[in-house]
C-alpha cells in the first residue's frame, strides 16, 4: 500500500513533493539513529558506573565523548537533508 | 525474536499490496494575506544564521535599528572600492555593485562583467561574521594575556578568583586532553591546541548571546570550521613523522592488501575524511542548535492566527523549551570545543608515531 501511494505520487508529477518526503524521512531516520546510538552508550555507561562507582568520572567523560562522535554522524545526515529540502 | 519472519511478512504485505487509490492535490499556490505577509520560517532562520553586510538588531515599527558595516571590494574592472553598506538603502545599485537577490550569490555583492554575467568581486568587507571574529579574538587576547600577566608578575603565589578559574580550566584541558592524546611531544603542540579550544569555546558561547556584540553565528559558518580543520590537517600531515607516512602508504600488512592497493587507498582517503569530519561536526552541531532556538521562537509568531488562548499557551511553552535548549546549547558549546581539540590532539599524536619493532627485527 505504501509502495502504491509512493508510485502514484511520483506519477502525478509531484517532483517537489517527493523531494520533501525524502528529506523529512531522512531527518527522521537520523534522529532515530542518534537516539538508538546514544541510548546504547548511556546504557553501558550506567552499567559501568553501577559496577564500579569510583570509575564514575572517567566513564562519564568517555560516555560524553562517544556520544558526541555518534551525534556528529547524525548531524551530517541532518545537514544533507537540509540541503535537499 | 522468535516470530520475526512472520512480523516482517505482514509489514511487507502492507507496503506492497495496493489497497487504496490516492489523488494528489495540486501544488498549493503561494497565498499572501491581504495585509500581512505569511511568516516564512525558513527565510527567517536562514537570515539569522547567515552572514550579512549589516548587523541588524531589531525593527521598531517601520524603523530598522542596525549597524551598517563597511564594504571593501576589489573589482577587476574598476579597482578598489570602500564604502559603507547603508548606500544600498538609498539605491539598489552603487558604483556598479548590487546585492544579488537570488541565484548562486544571493545576499552577496555582485557586479556585472563585460559579458553581462553576474560575478563576485574580491570581497574583503567587514561583514557581521568578520566583526564578530575580530571582537571575539580581541576578547580572547585580553582575557588570556591578562591571566598570563598575572603569572608573570607573581609566579609563585596561588591564584584566586578569575585567574584561578582560568588556571583550572587551562590545566584541565592541558593535562586531561592534550597530554594523554598527543603523547610525548605535547609541549610543542599545546599552544595551538589550547588556542583552538578557547577560540572555539568563546565563539560558541558568543553565538548564544542574543545581544550585541554576541549573536553572530561564527562557528556555525562552514568557512570558519573549514579553516580550523585545514590548519589541523596541515599540522598533522606536514609534522607527520616518516613512520606515519610509511604506515599509510606501505603498511606492515600481508602483501595481498598492499599490491592491489586496498589498504593504502583507504588510509589515503582517511587523511582527508578525518579533518572533514571535524569540520562538519562542529558546523552542524552549532548550526543545528541555533536553528532549533530560532524555530522555537518562531512558534510564538506562528500561533498568532490561532486565537489568544492558544497563542498565550504556546508562548509559555515556547519560552520554556527555548530556555531548556539554550542550556543544552551551553553544554554543546563546551563539548564540541572539547571534542574538536581532543580529536586534533589524537590525530597529531598518531602522526608523531615512533617506529615500532616487529618480531622480524628483534635479534637475539
Amino acid at each position: 500500500m505504501l509502495m502504491s501511494i509512493l508510485l502514484q505520487a511520483a506519477a502525478a508529477g509531484a517532483g517537489v513533493g517527493l523531494t520533501k518526503l525524502a528529506a523529512g524521512l531522512g531527518a527522521g531516520l537520523a534522529a532515530m539513529a542518534a537516539g538508538l546510538g546514544i541510548g546504547k552508550i548511556g546504557a553501558s555507561a550506567m552499567e559501568g558506573i553501577a559496577r564500579q562507582p569510583e570509575a564514575g568520572g572517567d566513564i562519564r567523560m568517555a560516555m560524553i565523548i562517544a556520544a558526541a562522535l555518534v551525534d556528529a554522524v547524525c548531524l551530517f545526515t541532518i545537514v544533507v537533508c537540509g540541503f535537499i529540502l | 525474536m522468535k516470530h520475526l519472519h512472520k512480523i516482517l511478512f505482514f509489514v511487507l504485505l502492507t507496503v506492497f499490496i495496493p489497497v487504496v487509490n490516492v489523488y494528489a492535490n495540486q501544488p498549493e499556490q503561494k497565498k499572501e494575506g491581504p495585509k500581512e505577509k505569511k511568516l516564512d520560517i525558513r527565510a527567517f532562520i536562514l537570515e539569522h544564521i547567515s552572514d550579512s553586510y549589516v548587523w541588524h538588531f531589531t525593527k521598531v515599527g517601520e524603523h530598522e535599528i542596525s549597524i551598517p558595516l563597511p564594504v571593501i571590494l576589489y573589482s577587476k574592472s574598476s579597482g578598489w572600492h570602500v564604502f559603507i553598506s547603508s548606500v544600498f538603502h538609498k539605491s539598489p545599485t552603487y558604483e556598479g555593485f548590487t546585492i544579488a537577490e537570488e541565484g548562486k550569490y544571493k545576499g552577496k555583492i555582485v557586479e556585472k562583467d563585460a559579458s553581462g554575467k553576474e560575478v563576485r568581486p574580491f570581497d574583503i568587507s567587514i561583514t557581521k561574521n568578520v566583526l564578530s571574529l575580530l571582537f571575539s579574538s580581541t576578547l580572547l587576547i585580553i582575557i588570556i594575556m591578562g591571566v598570563a600577566r598575572s603569572y608573570k608578575k607573581d609566579p609563585l603565589q596561588s591564584k584566586t578568583g578569575f585567574v584561578g578559574f582560568m588556571e583550572l580550566f587551562i590545566m584541565n584541558i592541558n593535562d586531561d586532553v592534550i597530554k594523554p592524546c598527543v603523547g610525548k611531544e605535547y609541549k610543542k603542540y599545546a599552544p595551538y591546541l589550547l588556542t583552538l579550544f578557547f577560540f572555539v569555546f568563546i565563539n560558541n558561547i558568543l553565538g548564544l548571546i542574543p545581544i550585541f556584540p554576541g549573536g553572530a553565528n561564527l562557528t556555525g559558518n562552514i568557512a570558519i570550521t573549514f579553516v580550523l580543520a585545514l590548519i589541523t590537517f596541515l599540522i598533522v600531515n606536514i609534522g607527520g613523522s616518516k613512520e606515519y607516512w610509511k604506515d599509510i602508504l606501505w603498511p606492515d600488512v600481508p602483501i595481498w592488501l598492499k599490491i592491489p592497493p586496498i589498504l593504502p587507498v583507504i588510509e589515503f582517503v582517511g587523511i582527508f575524511t578525518k579533518p572533514f569530519a571535524l569540520m562538519i561536526r562542529l558546523f552542524a552541531n552549532i548550526l543545528a542548535g541555533h536553528s532549533i532556538v530560532l524555530g522555537l521562537t518562531c512558534v510564538i509568531f506562528l500561533t498568532v492566527s490561532m486565537g489568544t488562548a492558544m497563542n498565550a499557551s504556546m508562548t509559555v511553552v515556547s519560552i520554556f523549551f527555548t530556555v531548556f535548549i539554550q542550556f543544552v546549547e551551553l553544554l554543546v558549546a563546551y563539548i564540541q570545543a572539547y571534542i574538536f581539540v581532543m580529536l586534533s590532539a589524537a590525530f597529531i599524536g598518531l602522526a608523531r608515531v615512533e617506529p615500532h619493532y616487529t618480531n622480524k627485527e628483534v635479534k637475539i
